[in-house]
């Protein structure tokens, strides 16, 4: 297998509006100097909290984000540097699943006209006549399994889970390599949440689909994705093997999330947080590695230096002392 | 046992009567608009000068005008040109505000200041001096009392545009058209627009009778359509001269101005909550 | 302390009428956390509206909501407010809903004190005492904050602040942690456990994540389309489940799935349409145990101590 999906040095930089015309531009990072490669057909999950970065990165990677340095490369093929018109054809190899799954949708649409809508702006128009557009709904309405009658259905008249498959068969429309899925189970119920999953990855089995998915849910990324990252504050703190990770977390950061997590079982009740606070403000990076506000192992060398990457085995981690060598 | 349904006098006054009342209102202007001639029962043009000024009878319900003319026939007849005016003056407000709104509200933002500042100028400029200043470069007939109304009310719809359109811009699924490829063009046509359009289309029909009014008010200062035209305004201003002795040119004028208006905001309102997806839905 | 006995809501629509619960029986000991489990649609939101009578007009309750023995169904709406916020308090999933964003902390916090009889400065000093009980460091400094000037995590503590202000007897909380990240809802849930210690009222706690419910909770309830299916103290619902429902919600969990799971458990079909629900078990029709007794109202069985299944296959 070779990757489909890479990324280098990738930063994303939100200017806030100046004041005066030649003030100096003030302006927070959202991701930094963030790396990675999605194998073709692979499952890779970016971890974090609100505000950590990740759904920047994925709307990045569509070219949906102002993009300040770094490389993105899709099948060998570098981003084009332009406006909405240039990315169209690099929009074409790629879609994009959206947390809220109702809002996504344009509400004065029927279902027909939202999944068959990709079609018309990428200029099938003439090719793709009536009977065809029929033919291409049924059949992308089939694929994430729903009946052929919701076609004359309007957004509003969607369950949560509804709007989700809805989603998944407008992304599935031009036959795109790489879906990015930003919070794909968010406020649906357990039991659709497991239908939605299981939906991805059967589509991933019968099309080799390889996806990006962003998820604050750990108990869902463990079961899901092949590869993770966990990021903090616009950078990945530690990336690898989704299982190893869970079994032996090497960041303090992602132990402390691990832990975070409530299990169902009355009679382990947690008696401590280990992760206090929040996550402080983008724009007042702390010093040295930005995890120390709030590590419950930092040491004076923490707050002075950033840490750099780190080999662990096959995973990378950013930290001075790392749980696991 | 809590029961629903409780009477209400709010849902009485706001509710079910005032949408028929208004559709009969504004069904009875398009009626004298479209058959005015017929159903007049005389030419609002013919003047009779034996009997000037004569008081309701049976042959003229509402009386003569100063010149012998039959008060009811110009009423009449009137509504042609109110119903004219005022939609054709909306109808361009309307295409004009929404494109204006359009590009200022997802433009880059240097046009849209640019634009804020030309609508809030013309917003702020006192209409009758606009209208003074036009009029005596244009000089005074219907197309330009057409342009004053266009002017003055375009900003109005332009701003209320240009903030849905700002508000709807960043939704989740104007994102989603963009990561399918969409062109601007696309988005604002096929998915802004028809999720803006619907509070303008309510203010607008309720700025219709605005309109009549607004062309009355020019009239009566001079400044409107020239005679012989049967404009509700213009026989509001002539029948100003004689109210002490004839009342009844006055009531020509202004009774249809009031019905318009009632009508038209009647069937706004309503408008309104047929747009409402809220009211609509339901669960 | 809270005792709702056969209390069935229904909505008008235009669909027709939505039977949004159907004989709830619900008691909540005193000192008791109860924790009340439901998805979308099983009517967890109404029986809340129900408890604190903040149910839209075209509601029709029947049955009867008891509290502290006072009958709130039949309470004079004046009566209701001098509860409301004294003797029940609310705490909502979106902590910027409860909480004025004109005003400062300081001002919300002493203006719902109007009923006791404290100078200002002493109504201020209250505030401040129970922020800083619920963790917000430097609490006198800040009260002068607005909303937007705390984090979600912070507003929410503010909130349970607010409620347990009046000292409630009866404290509600309607999915308090799901607007918020995981260490935060980690450090809340903590936040409510050691509140518990000196508060001696009875908490309400709704939510659909099984986790929060094993972390806190005595009691639990198990809804279903507006039904209750079972009903027990904690460690019996997580660990000796009875109802197939309650099961199959156990086992779609991921988070109770050890490894990786290629495919998930699920529970196929659907929420049954609450115009017309399904004759006898709501959930017969998801139901993979389901014969044709089930066609029939389940009986309650109690199948141990203080613990009802509404099924008819877990009979003794």
């Amino acid at each position: 297998m070779s990757a489909l999906l890479e990324v280098k040095g990738l930063g994303v930089r939100y200017d806030a509006p100046r004041i005066l015309p030649f003030a100096a531009r003030h302006g927070v990072d959202a991701v930094l100097d963030v790396s990675f490669d999605i194998l073709a057909g692979s499952t890779f999950a970016l971890v974090g909290e609100s505000g950590s970065g990740k759904s920047t990165l994925g709307r990045a990677v569509m070219g949906l984000a102002p993009f300040r340095a770094g490389q993105i490369k899709i099948a060998g093929a570098a981003m084009p540097s332009g406006g909405d018109a240039s990315l169209v054809l690099w929009r074409r190899q790629m879609a994009m699943m959206f947390q809220d799954a109702i809002a996504s949708l344009s509400p004065r649409l029927t279902v027909r006209s939202l999944v068959t809508e990709p079609f018309d702006i990428h200029g099938f128009r003439q090719g793709l006549r009536a009977r065809d557009r029929e033919a291409e709904c049924r059949r992308l309405l089939a694929l994430v399994g729903l009946p052929a009658d919701f076609a004359e259905r309007y957004p509003h008249q969607l369950s949560g889970g509804q709007a989700r498959r809805v989603g998944v068969a407008r992304a599935l429309a031009l036959s795109p390599r790489l879906i990015i899925a930003d919070e794909p189970t968010a406020g649906l119920d357990v039991s659709v949440q497991g239908e939605i999953l299981n939906l991805l990855r059967r589509l991933q089995d019968e099309l080799g689909l390889t996806y990006l998915l962003i998820s604050h849910n750990l108990a869902v990324v463990r079961h899901v994705s092949d590869r993770m990252a966990i990021m903090y504050m616009g950078r990945f703190v530690e990336m690898g093997d989704t299982a190893e990770i869970y079994a032996d977390p090497a960041h303090p950061y992602t132990h402390g999330l691990l832990a975070a997590q409530p299990e169902i079982d009355p009679d382990k009740r947690r008696e401590d947080v280990e992760l206090m606070g929040e996550v402080p403000s983008l724009a007042a990076r702390p010093s040295g590695c930005e995890f120390h506000t709030r590590c419950p192992r930092a040491q004076p060398l923490c707050t002075e230096q950033a840490p750099d990457d780190r080999n662990i085995g096959q995973r990378v981690a950013r930290c001075h002392f790392p749980l696991v060598s | 046992m809590v029961t629903a349904g409780r009477f209400s006098p709010r849902r009485l006054l706001a509710g079910d009567w005032t949408r028929p009342v208004g559709g009969l209102l504004v069904l009875a202007l398009i009626i004298c608009a479209i058959g005015g001639d017929a159903l007049a029962p005389y030419s609002p043009f013919k003047m009779a000068l034996g009997i000037r000024f004569s008081n309701p009878s049976w042959a003229h319900w509402l009386g003569t005008d100063q010149l012998g003319r039959d008060i009811l026939s110009r009423m009449i007849v009137g509504a042609r040109f109110a119903l004219f005016l005022g939609l054709s003056a909306t109808g361009i407000s309307v295409i004009g505000g929404v494109l204006l709104g359009l590009i200022a509200g997802f433009g880059p933002r240097w046009l849209d200041a640019m634009l804020l500042v030309i609508f809030d100028t013309t917003y702020s400029f006192p209409v009758v001096m606009l209208a003074l200043a036009v009029i005596t470069l244009l000089g005074p007939d219907l197309g330009t009392v057409l342009l004053i109304i266009v002017i003055v009310t375009i900003p109005r719809y332009a701003r209320l545009i240009r903030t849905s359109t700002q508000s709807i811009r960043v939704a989740e699924f104007i994102v989603a058209e963009r990561s399918l490829g969409a062109r601007p063009a696309r988005i604002l046509l096929r998915h802004v627009l028809p999720n803006v359009i619907g509070p303008l289309l309510i203010l607008a029909s309720m700025d219709i009778p605005g309109v009549i009014t607004l062309e009355a008010g020019l009239s009566f200062l001079g400044l409107g359509v020239p005679p012989p035209a049967p404009s509700w305004g213009r026989m509001l201003s002539e029948g100003y001269n004689y109210i002490r002795d004839t009342p009844w040119i006055v009531v020509g004028g202004s009774l249809p101005l009031i019905l318009t208006t009632l009508g038209f905001t009647f069937l706004g309102e309503g408008l309104r909550d047929a747009l409402d997806p809220r009211l609509r839905r339901g669960r | 302390m809270l005792d709702v006995r056969d209390l069935s809501v229904s909505f008008a629509s235009a669909a027709g009428r939505v039977q949004a619960l159907r004989h709830v029986d619900l008691a909540v000991v005193r000192g008791a956390i109860m924790g009340i489990v439901g998805e979308s649609g099983s009517g967890k939101s109404t029986l809340i509206g129900a408890a604190t009578r903040l149910l839209p007009e075209n509601a029709d309750i029947s049955g009867a909501v008891q509290f502290d023995g006072e009958d709130l169904l039949a309470l004079k709406s004046a009566a209701l407010r001098a509860l409301r916020g004294r003797r029940i308090a609310m705490v909502f999933q979106d902590p910027m809903t409860a909480l004025n964003p004109v005003l400062s902390i300081g001002q919300q916090m002493t203006d719902i004190q109007y009923r006791d009889r404290l100078s200002a400065t002493d109504k201020r000093d209250r505030a401040a005492a129970m922020l800083s009980r619920v963790g917000i460091p430097d609490a006198a400094a800040r009260l002068s904050r607005h909303p937007h000037e705390f984090s979600g995590g912070m507003r929410q503590r503010i909130a349970i602040a607010m409620a347990l202000l009046g000292n409630p007897d009866l404290l509600i909380a309607d999915e308090p942690t799901t607007a918020l990240d995981v260490t935060m809802e980690a450090q809340i849930i903590h936040l409510l456990r050691l509140l518990r210690k000196d508060f001696h009222g009875s908490i309400l706690f709704v939510s659909h994540n099984l986790g929060l419910i094993a972390e806190l909770c005595d009691d639990v309830t198990i809804l279903y389309a507006g039904e209750v299916m079972e009903q027990a103290p904690v460690r019996n619902i997580l660990l000796q489940p009875r109802h197939p429902y309650t099961r199959a919600l156990l086992d779609c969990d991921p988070a109770r799935i050890p490894g990786m799971a290629r495919i998930l458990p699920t529970i196929g079909g659907e929420v049954p349409n609450l115009v017309s629900p399904p004759p006898g078990c709501v959930f017969a029709p998801r139901c993979q145990m389901a014969s044709d007794i089930c066609l029939t109202p389940p009986p309650a069985h109690r199948v141990g101590l203080g613990h009802v299944a509404r099924c008819h296959k877990v009979g003794p």
